[in-house]
Parts: C-alpha cells; structure tokens; sequence
C-alpha cells in the first residue's frame, strides 16, 4: 500500500498555468467527444442533412403540381389547353374525374392541388368569339404552393392557343380563366400555418418526453431496480407512453383553441374526428421517441436522434414547403414520417371540412408507423442487463 | 395425483434449498467475470457472500435474480429455473441494489406506492403506510427519496425491497457508506427478517458483517474459493498467526522486515498490533524465530482473524490466476 505514494515527489510548474489548466480541460473533452460516437456523427449529420435537403429537396416556386382535369366536352382545344398547362411546368394532370363530385373529392383529400374544369360546348364557343370561360380551382389551403402556379396560367395558356389555333391574340383574351381559390379565398397564410404549428409543437414537444425516458432511467440507476421487477416491456412502454398522450392532447386543445380565439382559423370539419385523430398523431410521435429511447445510451443521444428526426419532419412534411413541389424521393421521405400525414389531416379538416373517409389513408398510415415504431420499442428494450 | 408430480416446481420444493446453481459462469466482452460458480442456500439462511471489489459478487446475485443471463451452467432460484423462468422468480425476490435505484425524485410514500402496485398488493397504500412506520419513516414519508440522508436511504431500499413480503433477499452490499449505528440496526432486522424463514443472500465487504452470517461464501476471481460456516472457513484455512504488539515504530520496522520473509505468507497491521500468519506452521515458526527473542516485541499465537483468511484466499488465488 505504501506504493500509492510516488517514491520521489514530483516537481511543480512554476505560474499560474491559465492556459495550461485551460489545455488539460480541452483535451479531456477532446477524448469524450471520441468516445460519444454518435455525437461524433451529428457533427457530421446535421449540415449534411441541411445542405441536402435545402437544396435538393425544397423548391418554394414548386412545380409539377398535381392537378385534376374534368373535360365536360372532348375537343382538341381541350386537349391543346392541357398540354399548355402541363408546359408551364407547374402543373401535371394526374387525375381526370367524370364528375364535379369526383373533383371536389379529390380536392378535399388533397390528392390535387388543381381543378380544371373545361365546359362543354367551349371549343364551339371559341370559335365562333364567344369568350367562353373556363374554371381552375385552386387548393389555396397553402398560398405560396398556389400563387406561383396560377401566376403563370393566364398568359402561358393564351400564347398557346393562339400559337396552335392561330386565333388572333389581338389584345382581347379569346377566352376566360376564371380562377377561383377554394378554402383559403383571402390567401391569408396564417389559415395554413395555425393548423401546421398544431403538428409541428406537438412532434417536437411529444419526442422529447418520451425519448428521455429510459435513459433516463438507466443515467439514474433506476432501470436495474425495474427490471428485477415483475413487470414487462410492453408493460413499461404503455405506461410511459399513455400519460404524455394527454399531456399532449391538451397541449393540442390548447393551440387549436388559440388558433380559432386570436386568428379565426375555421374547423370546418368534425372537431371529433380532428380529437381522434390528434391523439393518434400524439400516439405516434410518443410511440417513435419511446423507440430512440431504447436504442439511445444517454439522455444526450436521445435527444440527438430526437433533433435528427425533427429536422426532415421540419423541411420534409409540407410545414415550411410545399410537398408537391419537392422532388419525387424526398415526397417518399415525407410519407414515412408522421407529421406529414397528419398536416394534411389537420388542414383538411379545419379549413376543407374534410371527413374521415377522405383521410382514411392518412390515418391508416400513421397508426401504421406507430406499430413500426411500438415493435421496434419492445424488441429493442433489454429485458436484463447482459 | 398430479399434484405430487407438480410439487418439484413448485418455491421451495426442493428439499429446503432456496437457491441451488451449478457451474454458472458469465463473460463479458470475452472475460470470464464468474467462473464455474455452485451454491446452494438453504431456506431461512443469511447467507454472507464476501469477496474484493470486481471478483463477481454483483454478477452472480444479478444471475439469481434474471437480470443477467449466464453463459453456461444451470440452477434454480426458489425452485425455478433461473434461464428460462424468471419472470416468476422476480415476483418472489426482493433486490437492494448496490446503488441506490429507487426514484429520488418521488417521495418516499410515492416510492413504495409504486413497488407495491408493480407487485400486485392488494392495497398498496395501506402497504407503504406500514411499511413507513416498520421503518421508522414517519415523519419522512413526503421527502424525496433523492433528499434522505444515506443511512435512511438504505432504510428505504430495504422497506421497498421487503414490502412484497418476498421469500428471498439479494442485497448487495446494503450498508456500503452506512455509519455503524445504523449498520447494527440494519443486521439486527435481517436477522428477525430470518428468523421469520426469510432466506437472506447479502454480499458484503465488511468482516464484522460476515460473522453475523449463518454461512458464508468467499468468492475471487470470479471462483467462489471457500463456503460453510465462519468457524469452518477458519479452521479450512490451515493458517498460522502470530500477534505481535509493540510501539508503532517498531512495529513499522517489523512489518517490512517480515514481509516475503520464508515461511510468512502474510503481515498485516492492525492498530497497535501486527498480524504475522503463515500456511505452513513450521516454516512460519522458523521464520520468526530471529524476532521472537526481541523483549521490545510481545508475541502471542492467536486464531487468524476471517480477514486474515481472506486475504490469505485472495494472495493464493492471485496466485493461481497468474
């Protein structure tokens, strides 16, 4: 034991030694950040992620936007119309409903931005210099994704008919375009944002409770005292997970309320349904936090995962960008997270009174990530310490 | 009929053997941390498990208890299998962990509360209330567990781990940090916890805490070198021991002359005295011959203290192990 103590006393440092203490202090971080692999690779992660996705992902003057073409008549200035619209490179006709009801439907679910409707009888009308009017509807839930595109409709179109018809484009329109922007007419963006701001608090604030809470658990020391309890991981999740689903569901009831008191948000919709599905939304979010949790080592990595999850729920969803404008794989990033369904969930509903079967599929795909996220949890969770 | 073909399975069955294990060992990373480790204790037995920091003390009791998984060997714990059955085991063991885990943000009521819903307990309010004033909590139940002194702490992890009213206790190292006042106290609950047919597995540094055990067990290296009762272990150990006394300056000088002398295996300072102690009695004796006719030094042979057995087993298995 006597050996603990050096046999010859070593000699100090003469000073203060500021720079010196300072050293000693940045190599120990030096040698953590090392060993914290995974905050090592945020380091890398993030800007990559930013740069990325800014810059291949999001387009805020989007084009390709899907829109729906219902031709009353069979013409070939119908057709010529359509090709001038798919020329503008904003619109790309996806669907052709047989009915006014079908086009609404497909407005409503928000599988089209655009409706164009071409009369029957308009060729005719053309050209005898009638200046028939034809309809485009506009989803104008998100008015940056529709100005643009209807910005560039009325001229496009015309210089197309008269270059293909050779109808005179003497100043007069040879016909009309009456553009009509349903379910936001004012174009006010705060109709698109509250219901947004919704999805995008409850993610964040959802994620974070329940990422931390078996870390939480292990950083304290408490989980070896629950695992030698009879109690299962299934047993554990739920009764993690259930008390944050009113926390949030509250938190829900809260902004909504705010939304519809101080910037006259409509719910057009069943605000049962908006409940519903809200609490499934909540479930999902505690549900993927609860899964970073288990595969977390620290509190730290938790919330590191939780921010590399947020950042695409952020660019990717159709929160701060138009979906339909983004590029076709970053669209398939966005169906696999949560947020992206929900918004257009809560939009539909508050502002286009959308009903349950037109979510269906929205819904569907939520509760399905939730499942995903809920078996990778049990899975993941180690049932000992080995 | 069938209730005879039944009775095997069923806690306790077995004879009255609580655990019984054979040949467990645990790798991590590729290290053996228990090798090849068989125990049997018996029911109402306080169990004393003694070994250095990092001989696979912990290892083994998280093995009993289903928290670790062994590599190979088998056993039971109070008759069920402790690889594939320890959901079962857990709702009859009661586990104090080396460090404090209960939630030091819930207080002490909250604290039991909560155990005794996980464990089923019909009234669990009732239950922690008892439980309060059993421990002399009262007064304390509304404190943060986190805010508790650590003698009270240890208190209310061994409530919480007895409020099931389990068959058996794995504590491990339950009075590290504690002062002796409230060391005694402790005991004196786990032998009353016994004498009730509680069966008690504590793992412990201190000697004077492994002669309170019915039985003990030393393990190092992750073997378990020697068990039975303290006398037994002593008389095992074939050790021979002088004490010397002396002033201390003296003593100091006898120390480091004696040590890795021929025939003295071990020199130990205990206060004013110096433990000398050797496994061969005739080498020891030879080798101290030159000091025994010292008048400033006292010699006296003596029974070898369970330290000094100890500390013999861990030299010898230090030995072994290189």
């Amino acid at each position: 034991m006597s050996h603990i103590i050096p046999s010859e006393t070593p000699r100090r440092r003469q000073g203060n030694g500021f720079w010196r203490k300072t050293w000693a202090v940045l190599i120990k971080e030096f040698i953590q950040l090392q060993r914290d692999r995974v905050s090592f690779g945020m380091i890398v992660m993030i800007p990559l992620m930013q740069l990325l996705l800014f810059g291949y992902a999001i387009n805020t003057t989007p084009r390709n936007l899907p829109t729906a073409v219902l031709l009353q008549e069979r013409s070939d200035v119908g057709r010529s119309i359509l090709a001038a619209f798919a020329n503008t490179g904003y619109f790309r006709v996806t669907e052709l409903p047989a009915t006014e009801a079908e086009l609404d439907r497909l407005l409503a679910s928000g599988k089209v931005l655009f409706g164009v409707e071409i009369p029957a009888n308009f060729e005719r009308a053309l050209r005898r210099g009638e200046v028939p009017s034809m309809l485009v509807i506009a989803d104008a839930t998100d008015p940056v994704a529709a100005g643009s595109a209807l910005g560039a409709l009325n001229r496009v179109v015309q210089t197309a008919l008269a270059h293909d018809y050779a109808i005179p484009d003497a100043g007069a329109p040879a016909f009309e375009i009456r553009t009509h922007a349903r379910y936001n007419p004012a174009g006010k963006t705060e109709l698109n944002i509250v219901p947004g701001l919704v999805g995008t608090i409850l993610t964040m604030t959802m994620l974070i409770f329940t990422a931390l809470s078996v870390t939480r658990e292990i950083e304290r020391g408490t989980m070896e005292n629950l695992l030698a309890m009879p109690i299962t991981p299934i047993e554990i999740m739920l009764g993690k997970i259930l008390p944050y689903v009113v926390v949030g569901f509250v938190q829900a009831a809260m902004i909504i309320g705010v939304g519809i008191v101080l910037f006259h948000v409509p719910v057009l919709g069943s605000l049962f349904v908006l409940a519903g599905l809200s609490t499934l939304f909540i479930a999902t979010n505690l549900s993927i936090g609860y899964t970073f949790s288990t595969v977390a080592q620290n509190q730290l990595q938790a919330m590191q995962m939780s921010i590399m999850f947020f950042l695409p729920n952020i660019l990717l969803s159709g929160f701060m960008f138009p979906f339909a404008g983004m590029p076709v794989w970053a669209q398939w990033v966005g169906e696999m997270l949560p947020l992206t369904h929900y918004l257009r969930i809560v939009r539909s509903i508050m502002l286009k009174g959308a009903t349950l079967s037109d979510l269906h599929y929205d819904a569907l795909a939520m509760a399905g990530l939730m499942l995903v996220a809920m078996t990778i949890a049990v899975t993941r969770f180690r049932r000992t310490l080995d | 009929m069938s209730e005879v073909n039944a009775a095997p399975t069923r806690p306790g069955a077995n004879g009255d053997v609580v655990i019984d294990v054979q040949h467990l060992t645990k790798k991590f990373d590729g290290r053996a941390v228990v090798r090849d480790l068989s125990m049997q204790v018996k029911r109402g037995t306080i169990y004393g498990f003694l070994g250095p920091n990092g001989s696979g003390k912990t290892t083994t009791i998280r093995m009993l208890c289903g928290l670790l998984t062994p590599d190979e060997g088998t056993g039971t714990c109070l008759g069920y299998d402790i690889r594939t059955q320890t959901d079962k085991i857990k709702t009859q063991v009661g586990y104090m962990t080396q460090r404090f885990s209960l939630y030091q943000d819930l207080s002490v009521r909250e604290n039991l509360e909560f155990i005794g819903r996980i464990y089923g307990l019909e009234n669990p309010r009732a239950a922690a209330r008892a439980a309060i004033k059993r421990l002399g909590l009262s007064g304390r139940e509304d404190q943060l567990a986190g805010e508790l002194s650590g003698g009270w702490k240890q208190r209310l992890a061994l409530g919480a781990c007895t409020l099931p009213a389990p068959q058996l206790l794995l504590l491990d190292e339950p009075t590290a940090g504690v002062d002796p006042k409230a060391r005694r106290e402790f005991w004196n609950e786990i032998h009353a916890l016994a004498a009730d047919g509680l069966t008690v597995l504590v793992s412990t540094h201190y000697m004077d805490e492994a002669e309170r055990c019915h039985e003990i067990a030393y393990i190092a290296y992750g073997e378990l070198l020697v068990h039975g009762t303290v006398k037994h272990v002593i008389a095992a150990s074939h050790l021979t021991t002088y004490v010397v006394s002396a002033n201390s300056g003296a003593l100091n000088e006898l120390s480091q002359d004696l040590t890795g002398k021929p025939g003295v295996d071990m020199v130990a300072p205990f206060g004013t005295s110096l433990h000398v102690s050797g496994r061969d009695g005739a080498a020891l004796e030879a080798g101290i011959a030159p000091y025994r006719r010292r008048a400033d030094l006292d010699w006296k042979k003596s029974e070898p203290s369970l330290e000094d057995v100890f500390i013999d087993l861990m030299i010898k298995a230090q030995d072994n192990f290189k």
